[in-house]
């Protein structure tokens, strides 16, 4: 693949290129609109770098296989939508137990259920956080641009291979098929990290025990440390355990691992936001309507800005809760029937008025609309 | 335990978990014996399972082990020997675990002819929830959900394996441990997917409700019910009614599937050259 001259491409297929760029020699899934080019793109090129691609019998299936193949060390990829997301919920569930990189792109549709497989939708926010049994941690990216899913895909292989944890790519059907001129970065430009392999010797190693920076050493399957991987409570041996104090400090250290990242993992663009007394939430295809209205309010004279959260998961709270204190009011724009708003108003509602405005039809949301919305609430 | 094989388990770990009376202890030592004498490289093997009774076998012993998912230990694992195809990888899985939930990843599993050794206890009913009937549990019997008998008919594990397209397929039973490992052996030996069917016992979830006896009338039901398949082949079928086949059942070997995709790869490397 050339990746530094300028190409019209689609945004799966920049998920595709990305995580290659990031390393991944492994995908395994099954056809599902509108996520299927990921598939396809990965079943052709896959093989010619000698990694491997699978098509595997159902979306579970899938999702099961990449954590099995992330076990022997390879970094992993799988994409879905819709449906297949839902069923991938228990796997996802076990990598965050198990602490398994792996990074799953989900091509937003319309739902609930079979619900429009071809419109575009944002309806999979709190689903993402919340998906899989049970309290757990998980960071969720989400493109805006072709570009972008280049760019969040590596960051997200990295952000697995650094936390030990699921990382989604949310992008909405419009992100995904959407075509952009893109010049992507030379190979030699991108950061690729790895996970952090044992230091000890396989007598001594203990796969889960952690210093402070709170993520353990991960053998590769086969290299002679023999240990053991288990979706139940288990102590810093692996192995499990029913013990309320060591399940305690399991799930204390799982809930609190990427707090301590925060300041890394946290990404976010603000856009005329300085003297802003409006501020516009909006992330993925959203933003980009966003961004249109911003500038023709702009030159109506309306101090209006936008602050487009790229990290959903965990979601930049202070960036937002600091804006919000020097603004009237804060609308969130979303397709859905107000999920990321849940959050927003949670943290504005004390600062300004909140306000959403939410359309879930297969339609994006126009510029237009979000200026009316605007003016509604000046 | 026999000093030999103490190196294959997290001694440690062990007494295990399961009733007094199950069988599934004498097939995990089964296919210890089988690992140790085929000769392959343990630090290269990978152990993986579902959840039941009997995929808390990996936890006892020695190599990398997977405690996986309701059903996915099939997937799981085509994943690890994909990805790298230089490793033994066995599952340990039940009838439930294999044959209900996982009923997909098993025909696909077998479909696909990928070097997985399979081990799939079948005791008859799901044990670690109490004893609610399974796939394989017989017309008739009881179970905490089938009070009245089972209305439902069982699966024969081979029959699908084979239709399925599992390149070697046997059966062995906990009672006839030794057949159980030779099989077991076989199908290490075999380059594709391999199914051994272990049959196991429940004395305390099946055989009580069905008033089978203790665990030691269950073995010796296991002894004259079972007719090995070389003796059945020269029996009137008279002989073979309310009989099971043990030994080994198939053996055709098929292109495996990791191997096929190697060449895929060499294949596009050479194009790629020229």
């Amino acid at each position: 693949m050339t990746v530094n001259k300028a190409r019209l491409i689609q945004g799966n297929q920049a998920c595709a290129e990305g995580a290659i760029a990031a390393g991944v020699t492994f995908f395994a899934g099954y056809p599902i609109t509108p996520s299927t080019e990921i598939a396809e793109i990965m079943s052709e090129e896959l093989p010619k770098i000698g990694g491997k691609f699978i098509q595997m019998e159902d979306e579970i299936g899938s999702m099961a296989c990449i954590l099995g193949a992330s076990l022997t060390g390879k970094k992993v990829l799988t994409a879905s939508s819709g449906p297949g997301i839902s069923l991938k919920q228990e796997a996802i569930g076990y990598a965050s137990m198990a602490e398994i990189p792996c990074v799953i792109v989900n091509v937003q549709r319309l739902g609930p259920s079979t619900g429009g497989p071809t419109s575009t939708a944002q309806g999979d926010i709190m689903q993402a956080r919340w998906g899989t049994h049970g309290d757990h941690p998980i960071i969720a990216l989400c493109p805006a641009t072709v570009k972008e899913c280049f760019d969040l895909t590596v960051k997200a292989v990295n952000f697995a291979e650094k936390f030990r944890t699921p990382v989604y790519v949310l992008l909405d059907e419009i992100i995904g098929h959407m075509r952009e001129k893109v010049i992507l970065p030379n190979k030699e430009d991108i950061e690729i990290v790895d996970r952090k392999r044992p230091s000890t010797k396989p007598g001594d190693y203990k796969p889960y025990r952690t210093d402070e920076s709170l993520i353990p050493e991960m053998a590769d399957y086969g290299t002679g440390y023999k240990w053991h991987v288990t979706g139940l409570h288990h102590d810093e041996t692996g192995f499990p355990t029913t013990k309320p104090a060591l399940v305690e400090k399991l799930m204390n250290r799982l809930m609190s691992k990427l707090d301590k990242y925060k300041e890394e993992i946290l990404l976010w663009q603000e856009e005329s936001t300085d003297d802003a007394e409006v501020l516009i939430v909006a992330y993925g295809s959203t933003a980009r309507s966003a961004l249109d209205a911003v500038e023709k309010l702009r030159e109506a004279g309306i101090k209006v800005g936008l602050f487009r959260p790229i990290t959903i998961w965990p979601f930049p709270e202070e960036a937002l809760a600091r804006l919000a204190a020097n603004v009237k009011g804060v609308i969130v724009p979303e397709m859905n029937y107000g999920q990321l708003y849940l959050e927003v108003e949670r943290i504005c509602k004390d600062k300004c008025k909140t306000s959403g405005l939410f359309k879930a039809n297969s339609e994006p949301i126009t510029p237009d609309e979000i200026i009316a919305k605007v003016r509604e609430v000046l | 335990m026999r000093p030999d094989l103490q190196e294959l388990f997290r001694m440690e770990k062990l007494p295990h978990i399961w009733c007094p009376g199950c069988g599934h202890g004498i097939i995990m030592r089964a296919i210890a014996e089988a690992i140790k004498e085929s000769g392959i490289d343990m630090d290269k093997t990978v152990i993986v399972s579902g959840i039941g009774c009997s995929s808390r076998a990996p936890g006892y012993m020695n190599f990398d082990t997977c405690h996986t998912i309701h059903g996915r230990a099939l997937a799981f694992a085509t994943g690890i020997k994909l990805a790298n195809p230089e490793l033994n990888v066995f599952v340990i899985t039940g009838d439930g675990d294999a044959t209900a939930i996982g009923g997909n990843h098993f025909i696909h599993a077998a479909r696909r002819n990928i070097d997985l050794n399979v081990i799939l206890f079948n005791n008859n009913i799901y044990g670690m929830t109490g004893g609610q009937y399974s796939p394989l549990t017989p017309t008739g019997s009881k179970a905490t959900t089938s009070p009245y008998g089972n209305v439902e008919r069982n699966f024969d594990i081979p029959t699908l394996a084979i239709a399925a397209g599992a390149s070697y397929v046997g059966r062995g039973t906990a009672y006839h441990d030794k057949l159980l490992k030779d099989l077991i052996i076989a199908g290490i030996n075999n380059k594709g997917f391999s199914l051994i069917e272990a049959i196991s016992m429940c004395p305390t979830s099946f055989g009580r409700r069905n008033k089978l006896g203790n665990a030691a009338k269950m073995l010796e039901l296991q002894k004259t019910a079972a007719i090995n398949v070389k003796a059945a082949q020269k029996l009137p079928p008279e002989k073979l009614e309310g009989k099971f086949l043990i030994g080994e059942l198939h053996n055709k070997p098929a292109p495996e599937f990791t191997e096929e995709y190697d060449k895929l790869i060499a294949k596009l490397r050479k194009e790629a050259e020229q």
